[in-house]
């Protein structure tokens, strides 16, 4: 009796810092519509920064409470420097390119994490005066865990009042609700998008600080709350704070029974919880059903047109310079160009969605590691055969894209990109705890290829032959009957279900056939390395292939191969400073401010005209009017 | 004309609409409003800004769902049903703001259509690249459409655009034709010629269409009945000559300030 009555207490404690971070989302998004992917690492600098403060001025019991709101302020100012040096830029931007610079965030403040408060895991101050435990049925309960549980009601209480009773809150609000009507009232529209992503900021530090005498500040905070939070968002409702409590709440108690009842299966009660909800309330707890059709612009509207003959040169001059490349290069060079072969083939299945779906997924590694680990798996218990491995990557890739993305179509837009992140962070989660079957962290090893295709030119030119395929057959595919449905349930929701197109059956199909073929890459990957580990299923590399998709830009059916080609080198220059994911950051940073059309797109823009690649990138009409397919 | 509106009533009619209703919150956009659509009749729903016309036919359409009240084509249930259900029934439309697929041609346009109906949507390998596009052309050439067939739909004006869906609409042979102010972003002269169509495929092809429309002198011209509809609810039905003389419609009309013929907004 005891133990469940404590239990349940100290899920509501767990809800409070999950409910503030989430709220802080919320009201982000609501005013500014960018999905502050930072918004894990603000919560995880919260942390840091109470470590801190506490150890400077957390002395007395209010110095405690002190520092906390310090921290929150901390996180607040770096909230202000990321809006006004950065997304001030990009509001107009399309969305894609504010999420990936938000992402260049993520890894600055993990490298700046890392270099000011070490590679450790802190261990949190305890709260002076309320180090104590009560006893509740005999059993143990942390008296800070019953302040903490007051702690998610009073903001719930503080931000009701802010939105109802201030004119500043009552014009977030209003600008949340309809942005057009608050510029022709001639608010100060920057202004009230600065304030409301400090105050998100904040919130979001605020529940970092929270939970320190709880969970301490660690480096990985930041991802596992980014997905919690997006649970949070989806399940919640979209832009209801009460629905976010609310959700915040049924979450924590969720982890807290299902750490009693089934401790390795906490992540699949989740999934089915957000599953369950969404099946019988798409629009979540309290959301409302999206007015007006709020789509993801990822900036593709031009008519892609089959190539021209000049680009049918280029390709061809390519692919043979590919095939004669083991005579030219040496083995080291030859593996580089594998790897940019594997990732060019991920980073093409991804841009298919993104380019002919207009379906952003940030989750998109849980099919390329999907299908690494279904490879892997199968040689590894199964002892098959490297040939039927390879084979059946794509196929389990496939299957998991089914089981996710029947629920991800659900949604739309960017609520459809936060639950492909989400559902990729519990596939991720799966792999890694269970052990038994994927040796977690450990990896799977000695996935080699058969004899005949174990050398290095032979497994090079497999890896060209496969990946050029996939990358033909998606093209051909772009321009299939199936391709063109894809493109007009993109294009218009309306007028697609008006003819006739089921939208929800192409989309999914959709994302089957890019999950496929990014499991297809996975399998690849996993016989050229020899092994595989849950990094290849998780956040970082699924922005991995949005940044591919972005350094070769949106709008062109080649930009894939450039990006994974232009990533690979990056890689590999920065791989070797100690910092490199802050140089890396600061790159993606740089990239988006300079080029918002992407490396290939900004190549293009200039060349375009005298070189005229491939029809459709430049112009809209013209190119409609001159790139007839020969 | 009031014999032939009779003795069209009595057949079967396409579709039946009985005892329709929609509110969004507060606001009763259509109440309680039943009437027949007979085959092969050019009927027009008339009606002020505002009075419930377009939410008539995103109910009909399925678009969005009625809160109480029946469709029928052809004795059976539309209510319920999805927009791509009801489409494959044999239900077409235009929409009052255009929707079209911005990126594929206008020729692709109208092959998108024909693939959706010949359920092609699913084929990975064939070519979409000018498929269907013979047919796509007459379709074109019936609206006035053909010489633009390969400029894209994003870049075409919003008469034209009008256009594009017609042809769009007519592409799967529907029974039931609707078209939400089909003329509307026309010069004179088009919009006479469009209509002039309608009521060619009205005569020829046996289709029922049903429209809204601004311009009185259009409606009056063209229409062999015309329902008018205010505030959600239908308030008169009958010919071009009942109608202008209806108390009910003048005060209507008047009330709001609007007088036939008014210039489109
Ligand atoms: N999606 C909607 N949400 C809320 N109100 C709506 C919606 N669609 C229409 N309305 C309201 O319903 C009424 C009828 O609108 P509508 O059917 O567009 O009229 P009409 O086409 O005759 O001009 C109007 O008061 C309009 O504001
Ligand atoms: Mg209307």
């Amino acid at each position: 009796m005891g133990v469940y009555l404590v239990q349940f207490l100290s899920g509501l404690a767990s809800a409070s810092a999950l409910f503030l971070a989430a709220s802080g989302l919320s009201i982000i998004f609501g005013v500014t519509r960018v999905v502050n992917f930072a918004h894990g690492s603000f919560y995880m600098l919260g942390a840091f920064f109470g470590y801190t403060f506490v150890r400077e001025v957390g002395g007395g019991a209010i110095g405690f409470w002190v520092a906390l709101l310090l921290a929150a302020l901390a996180v607040g100012l770096v909230g202000l420097l990321v809006e006004f040096v950065i997304l001030r830029r990009l509001y107009k931007a399309p969305e894609l390119f504010q999420l990936i610079a938000t992402f260049g965030v993520i890894l600055i403040v993990q490298d700046a994490a890392l270099w000011v408060w070490g590679p450790e895991d802190l261990l949190g101050p305890r709260a002076p005066g309320l180090t104590g435990i009560v006893r509740i049925f005999g059993t143990p309960m942390p008296v800070y865990d019953l302040v903490l549980i007051g702690v998610g009601p009073l903001v719930l209480a503080a931000l009701w009042l802010l939105f109802n009773r201030t004119r500043w809150g009552i014009l977030v609000r209003a600008a949340t609700e309809d942005r057009e009507m608050v510029g022709a009232l001639g608010v100060n529209q920057s202004l009230l998008f600065t304030g409301a992503f400090v105050l998100g900021s904040m919130l979001a530090g605020l529940g970092g600080a929270i939970q320190l005498p709880k969970g301490g500040a660690d480096l990985l905070m930041d991802f596992g709350i980014l997905a919690e939070m997006f649970v949070v968002v989806v399940v919640g409702g979209m832009g209801s704070i009460f629905g976010a409590f609310l959700a915040a709440v049924l979450i924590s108690l969720l982890n807290t029974f299902g750490i009693l009842i089934w401790p390795s299966g906490t992540l699949v009660l989740m999934f089915i919880l957000m599953a369950v909800i969404l099946v019988v309330r798409p629009t979540g707890l309290l959301g409302r059903p999206e007015s007006g059709g709020h789509k993801t612009e990822v900036g593709v509207e031009q008519a892609l047109r089959p190539a021209g003959p000049h680009y049918k040169i280029f390709i061809g001059l390519l692919l043979a310079l590919l095939l004669a490349a083991p005579l030219i290069v040496e083995e080291f060079y030859l593996v580089l160009i594998t790897d940019v072969l594997v990732l060019a083939l991920f980073a093409t299945s991804l841009h298919f969605l993104m380019s002919t779906g207009g379906l952003v997924s940030f989750g998109h590694a849980a099919f390329y590691g999907g299908g690494a680990y279904a490879a892997a798996l199968l040689v590894t218990y199964a002892a098959t055969p490297f040939e039927l491995a390879l084979l059946l990557a794509p196929l389990g890739a496939g299957l998991l894209a089914l089981v996710i993305g029947w629920f991800c179509v659900r949604l739309s837009g960017v609520y459809f990109a936060m639950l492909t992140l989400a559902f990729a962070q519990v596939a991720w989660s799966v792999v890694f705890q269970w052990s038994d079957l994927t040796n977690g962290d450990d990896g799977l090893l000695g996935i080699w290829p058969s004899a005949w295709a174990s050398g290095t030119q032979v497994y090079y030119l497999l890896a060209l032959a496969i990946s050029a395929g996939g990358i033909f057959l998606i093209r051909r595919v772009v321009f299939a009957p199936f391709g063109y449905g894809l493109r007009a349930t993109r294009d218009s929701n309306l007028r697609a279900a008006a003819i006739g197109i089921d939208i929800k059956r192409q989309q999914l199909a959709a994302f089957v056939f890019a999950g496929a073929m990014a499991g297809l890459a996975g399998g690849l990957f996993v016989f050229s390395k020899g092994s595989v580990f849950p990094d290849e299923m998780s956040i970082p590399r699924s922005f991995d292939a949005l940044l591919m998709v972005l350094l070769g830009g949106v709008d062109s059916l080649s930009g894939p191969f450039v990006g994974a080609a232009a990533f690979t080198y990056l890689h590999d220059e920065l791989i070797t400073f100690e910092y490199w994911r802050l140089l890396l950051g600061l790159t993606i940073v740089a990239l988006v401010l300079l080029f918002p059309q992407g490396l290939a797109g900004a190549a293009k823009h200039h060349l375009g005209r005298y070189l005229k690649l491939e029809a459709g990138s430049a112009g809209r009409a013209k190119q409609a009017d001159e790139g007839r397919p020969a | 004309m009031s014999d032939t509106a009779t003795a069209r009533a009595a057949e079967q009619p396409s579709l039946s609409i009985r005892n329709l209703s929609k509110a969004f919150g507060g606001v009763q956009a259509v109440n309680d409003v039943s009437f027949d659509l007979a085959k092969g009749e050019l009927l027009a729903l008339i009606g002020p800004n505002g009075a419930g016309k377009s939410t008539c036919f995103n109910m009909l359409n399925g678009q969005i769902r009625a809160d109480s009240g029946s469709v029928r084509l052809a004795g059976e249930e539309l209510i319920g049903r999805s927009p791509a259900d009801i489409w494959r029934r044999g239900v077409g439309r235009t929409f009052q703001i255009t929707a079209t697929f911005p990126s594929m041609t206008v020729a692709e346009n109208v092959a998108m259509v024909l693939m959706s109906q010949r359920r092609e949507l699913f084929s990975l390998f064939r070519t979409a690249v000018h498929r269907h596009r013979d047919k796509a052309l007459a379709l074109l050439d019936l609206v006035g459409m053909a010489a633009q067939a390969d400029r894209p739909c994003g870049v075409l004006s919003y008469g034209d655009l009008k256009r594009v869906e017609l042809a769009v609409a007519l592409g799967n042979e529907p029974r039931v034709l609707l078209m939400d102010e089909p003329t509307a972003g026309m010069a004179p002269r088009e919009r006479i010629e469009l209509m002039g169509l309608a009521a060619r495929l009205v005569s020829d092809l046996g289709l029922s269409v049903l429209f809204t429309e601004h311009d009185m002198d259009i409606v009056f011209g063209h229409a062999g009945r015309i329902i008018v509809l205010s505030r959600g609810a239908l308030i008169a039905e009958g010919t071009a000559q009942e109608i202008r003389s209806n108390p009910l419609v003048l005060k209507t009309y008047l009330g709001e300030g609007q007088i036939y013929g008014r210039a489109e907004g």
